[in-house]
This record gives C-alpha cells, sequence and structure tokens, in this order.
C-alpha cells in the first residue's frame, strides 16, 4: 500500500475482523464503520471480545482472519505508519513504574517524534496530573494512571482516539471527570471509539454504538434507530400477580412477559394490552398500576445480548432515551 | 484547553518520525532507572576487589594459564585484570549479561508496557533492534568496568610494570594495557552469544526470571557437554570454548586461530537467536497488560 493517507477513509473499519484461540472464537467475523467525528460506543458485556477486537484494530493482535483499517490503513500491513493521528489504550494504560509520570510522557513523546514533547505540559495540566508529575507511577493510584493514559494519548494529537473503558475502577467523581473529558474532546472534534460495558456511559456520551456479545456484533447504527426498533412496554401490577402472570402469557398479542422489580414486565400493541386489562377484571385480579415504558437501553442490551436484566441492572437506574 | 486536544487536521506530509537510536536511548535509560542493571555492575566491580583483597593475604602459586598470571600478580598491577577476566569470563559476566537481557522484553510484558510502546509512531522492528543494542551495550558496560576496577586496583597496589606473556617472553607495560584491552573486547565477541540467547529467552518466555535462569542454564548445559569424556570433539563448537578465545592473545606472536574460530561459533548461535527472537517479537500477539 502507498504511504499517501487515503484522506476522507473512516477513522476505523473492521472488516469481519476475527480472532480464534484454540476452540474458543473471541471475536466472530466483526464488521463496523467508525465515522469522523462520531462519539463511537463499543459496548458490551465483559469478555465479550471488546479489547481483544481493539487489540486486533490497533495492531496489537494478529486477526485469525478479516482485517481492520484505520483512516484506510491495515495496522498488520503498515505497522506503526497506520497509526499515525491515533492513540489511545486498550485494559488499563501501562507505563514504567519506576519512571516519573513526566518522565513516562517524554520517552513516549520520543516515541512519537514530532512536536509530541512540546504538548507534555499541557496534556499534564489538562489531565491535572501536573503537580504529580515528579513523582514515579509506581506510586500512581488508579484514576492517576487512567489519566496519566489519557494524557499519554492526547500527546499524538490525535484524530482518533480509542478508549477502553476509561472509567472502570473510578469513583464518581473520577467517572464524570473522565465522560466530561471525553465530551469535550469529541467537541474539539476528535473522534471517540469508546469502549465500555457500562450503559450509563456509551447513553450519556454515544451517538452510534455497536454492541458485541460472545465476539459477535448483534446491533451497529445510532442508538436513536436501536431504541426506536426497541418498540415499547409495559410495567404492570395487580393485587395477585401470579394469576395475572399466567394470564398475560397466554393473552395473545402479549410477549415478553416476566416478572420484574415487585411486578410484572410485558410488550405488546395498544389494543391487546387493553384486551389483557378486560381479561385480567373478567378473572378477578385487580389492576393497580398499568403503565406504558419507553423500552430502556439497558432493556433492549439485555434483549439483544440475551443476558438476565435482573442481574446487572437492578441498582442500576437507566433512564429511558427519550 | 491549549493545542493539546486539538485534532491534527492534516499530518505533515513529511512527518519526522523517531529513528532507532532515538529508542535506544531511552533503552538505556529505562535501563539506569533499574535496580538490576546496578547488581550486575556491583557484582562486576566486586570481584576484582575481593580478588585484589585477597591476593594481599596469601601466596601466589597456581597451574595453567590462570597459575601463570596469578604469579606474577605481585610483580605487576597489570596481571590482576587477566586474572579476574580468566575467572570471571566462565560464569559471572555471562550472568551479568543475562541478567538484562533475559529481562530486557519480558519485563515489558510483565509490565504491560509493550501495548504502551508498541502503539506509538515506532514500528516492533526498530523497538527489537533497540532492545538488542542496549543489552549488548550493558555487557559491553559490565566487562569494561570489571576490567576497569581490576587495572585500577592492581596498578595502584602492585605498579604498572611489563609481563610476561604465555610464551614466555616479556610484554612492556604500555603493550599488556592495550592487550588487556583487546581481550576484554573480544570476549565481547561470546557475549554477544549469551546476549542473543537471553533475548531469545525473554521473548518467547515473556518471563524475565525464566529467560535470565534459562540462559544461565544453556550456559552451564554446554559447559557441561565441554567436560564429558568422550564429546571432547564438541568442544570446538560449544559456545563455552569461546569464552577464553580472547586467551590468544596472551601468546606472543598473538595466536588469532582461537579468535577467528570464535567470531564464526558465536555467529552460529547468535545469528539464529537474533533471528528467531526477531520474528517472533514481529508477529507475536501483544495481549497482555
Amino acid at each position: 500500500m502507498g504511504s499517501e493517507r487515503a484522506d476522507g477513509a473512516p477513522p476505523v473499519r473492521a472488516f469481519s475482523l476475527s480472532k480464534r484461540y484454540g476452540d474458543v472464537l473471541a471475536v466472530d467475523a466483526v464488521d463496523l464503520t467508525v465515522q469522523a467525528g462520531d462519539i463511537y460506543g463499543f459496548l458490551g458485556p465483559n469478555g465479550a471480545g471488546k479489547t481483544t477486537t481493539l487489540r486486533m484494530m490497533l495492531g496489537l493482535i494478529t486477526p485469525t482472519a478479516g482485517h481492520a483499517e484505520l483512516f484506510g490503513r491495515d495496522p498488520m500491513r503498515e505497522g506503526a505508519r497506520a497509526l499515525d493521528g491515533v492513540a489511545g489504550f486498550v485494559e488499563a494504560p501501562r507505563f514504567y513504574p519506576y519512571l516519573t509520570g513526566r518522565r513516562n510522557l517524554e520517552m513516549l513523546a520520543a516515541l512519537d517524534g514530532g512536536d509530541a514533547a512540546e504538548r507534555i505540559d499541557s496534556v499534564l495540566e489538562l489531565v491535572e496530573l501536573a503537580p504529580r508529575a515528579v513523582h514515579r507511577v509506581g506510586g500512581y493510584s488508579h484514576g492517576m494512571r487512567q489519566r496519566l493514559g489519557i494524557a499519554a494519548a492526547l500527546l499524538r494529537a490525535p484524530r482518533l482516539l480509542v478508549l477502553d473503558e476509561p472509567a472502570t475502577g473510578l469513583d464518581p467523581a473520577g467517572m464524570r471527570d473522565m465522560r466530561e473529558l471525553v465530551r469535550r474532546l469529541a467537541g474539539e472534534g476528535i473522534t471517540v471509539l469508546l469502549s465500555s460495558h457500562q450503559l450509563p456511559e456509551v447513553q450519556e456520551l454515544c451517538d452510534r454504538v455497536a454492541i458485541v456479545n460472545r465476539g459477535r456484533v448483534v446491533y451497529e447504527g445510532a442508538l436513536t434507530e436501536l431504541r426506536r426498533r426497541g418498540g415499547a412496554g409495559y410495567r404492570l401490577r395487580t393485587d395477585d400477580d401470579d394469576a395475572a402472570l399466567e394470564l398475560a402469557a397466554a393473552a395473545p398479542g402479549i410477549e415478553d412477559v416476566r416478572a420484574s422489580d415487585g411486578g410484572i414486565a410485558l410488550s405488546g400493541q395498544e389494543q391487546a394490552i387493553a384486551r389483557l386489562s378486560v381479561a385480567l377484571g373478567r378473572s378477578g385480579v385487580a389492576i393497580l398500576e398499568l403503565t406504558p415504558e419507553l423500552a430502556t437501553l439497558e432493556q433492549l442490551f439485555f434483549r439483544l445480548t440475551g443476558e438476565e436484566s435482573s442481574d446487572a441492572g437492578a441498582g442500576d437506574e437507566v433512564a429511558a432515551l427519550r | 484547553m491549549s493545542a493539546a486536544g486539538a485534532p491534527a487536521a492534516a499530518l505533515p506530509a513529511h512527518r519526522r518520525r523517531p529513528s532507532t537510536a532515538t529508542v535506544y536511548a531511552w533503552e538505556l535509560r529505562k535501563l539506569a532507572r533499574q535496580k538490576r542493571a546496578y547488581v550486575g555492575f556491583f557484582l562486576a566491580a566486586l570481584v576484582p576487589v575481593i580478588f585484589v583483597v585477597s591476593q594481599g593475604i596469601r601466596g601466589h602459586h597456581g597451574h595453567g594459564q590462570a597459575g601463570l598470571f596469578l604469579a606474577q600478580v605481585t610483580q605487576s598491577g597489570l596481571a590482576t585484570p587477566v586474572v579476574t577476566l580468566i575467572f570471571m569470563s566462565l560464569f559471572l559476566l555471562p550472568l551479568i549479561a543475562a541478567l538484562v537481557a533475559g529481562d530486557i522484553v519480558a519485563a515489558e510484558d510483565g509490565n504491560g508496557t509493550l501495548k504502551t510502546i508498541l502503539t506509538r509512531s515506532v514500528d516492533r522492528g526498530q523497538i527489537f533492534a533497540a532492545k538488542v543494542l542496549a543489552a549488548a551495550t550493558y555487557a559491553a558496560l559490565a566487562v569494561f568496568l570489571a576490567a576497569l576496577v581490576a587495572t585500577l586496583a592492581g596498578v595502584i597496589i602492585w605498579g604498572f610494570h611489563p609481563l610476561t606473556s604465555l610464551s614466555g617472553t616479556v610484554v612492556s607495560a604500555p603493550k599488556s594495557l592495550a592487550l588487556i584491552a583487546a581481550a576484554n573486547a573480544f570476549y565481547l565477541i561470546p557475549l554477544f552469544a549469551v546476549v542473543s540467547i537471553g533475548i531469545l529467552l525473554s521473548t518467547v518466555s515473556r518471563n524475565s526470571a525464566g529467560a535470565v535462569v534459562g540462559t544461565l542454564g544453556v550456559t552451564l548445559v554446554l559447559a557441561i557437554v565441554g567436560s564429558i569424556p568422550g564429546l571432547g570433539g564438541l568442544r570446538p563448537y560449544l559456545l563455552t570454548t569461546q569464552y577464553s578465545a580472547w586467551q590468544g592473545l596472551l601468546h606472543t606472536p598473538t595466536d588469532w586461530t582461537p579468535i577467528v574460530e570464535s567470531v564464526w561459533v558465536c555467529a552460529l548461535y547468535a545469528v539464529p537467536c537474533l533471528l528467531a527472537a526477531y520474528l517472533v517479537f514481529l508477529r507475536r500477539d501483544v495481549a497482555g497488560g
């Protein structure tokens, strides 16, 4: 491939990217496209293959099949050149514990070439590590390392920022700061590919998502489109939920019936819901509550990934996208 | 925010890429911040000091090549670096070389920093070359540190006097000093082969301790093979035999045969090791960290 940058090529494209470890297909024919200006959420449960996919995109892991392109360049074929304009980290950012924060950045800037070294002071300021930069990274907290990871990425003045679970392990204030920073960087025109298993994070930040489960992309597209596809669900509470559950399960046009959070969750067209309410009354089951609920991203996510929502979502109030 | 996060709207057509020399310089700086580098230097300096001290309180007699120079220790300070090189060349200096070579790739695996440096603007081949050069540089520094300490200590205590060569001729003090420097330089040939083995094990095993011990294990096994009766025919091809090739310089005129032999025998060890390590490093999955 030539040395000229294919301008206009999207920041990230994956073509049937696959990785097999022995019998395990960790990543199974992942296709996705991140367009310039996206804050792209790469969403999936732990172990879904997100990190392996990101490593393949950055040329750290050789795909078993398929390939990835960053701004039109394949890192497996073009090596470091394919990473021009690309920065970020996979899993936790790692540094040399025996060097100071600043020394680590100086080394990375040297490996970046260009004018990266001139940005060291400003990126340290940006992530609020300037006063601690004289200390060895070995003594840094997890949150400080995450911030140093962002600083190290910004040294490259990237056009594409790849962040793997950037808020993991941060305290609530740290998470908020991290999201604020990502939003700010995106506001300056940096394309962001953000991997996460945390729905609120993706919901808050991202406009487009790929949802992965067991190595496969189960949805790729805009969040709004995903929600629209999800349809409306209802929440039902009665004075005899056991009987109501049985009736609802048998009622025509009613789907996804299950006990949920001290009530019953179900979905269906308005007419079917109306018929169900009459059937409940006739059977002597009194309705205490019957309210429509827009599907939350959380519900859609669990539907797509086939996991039980009560497991992970219980304490996590996720607002419906309106 | 300042320019830090500003997207590079259009990259300069000829972005200045970092040179391998830059990566090499940073490998050395990293070594300079690691304890193991100083442990090696300490050991390299310690043996000559112990030797000099012990010679002050014992009689001088011995046998073989070491013996000839041991007998001269108190007559010329220049005998000290020859004797310490004879002793240290067999095990201690290979150990010191292995200490860094076995660690230099594997440590990055352990720290998870390989992914950090491989997602910048340098190619894997550059990083590999820099690491090989850094490990070789370290080994060379350790050898010359030991020689320097031994020479200084010897000359201070016993004076700067001529030496008698293995051929029985008297060699002037300045010429002896030059020969000592050359001897240490030629000793680097087999030592670089040790470095190559260390780098290969470091790259493949991804385990620092394992690679260091493994490198020493290889040296040890070769030494044992060389001493097994009936396997004498193998001796010229053993890496451990080359540890003493530099002693050709102790003859007058210089016996170049062992030195020339050591060049190609050591290449037989070093080249395949480095090539294999390079290919593995180029293709390996960086999945840790």
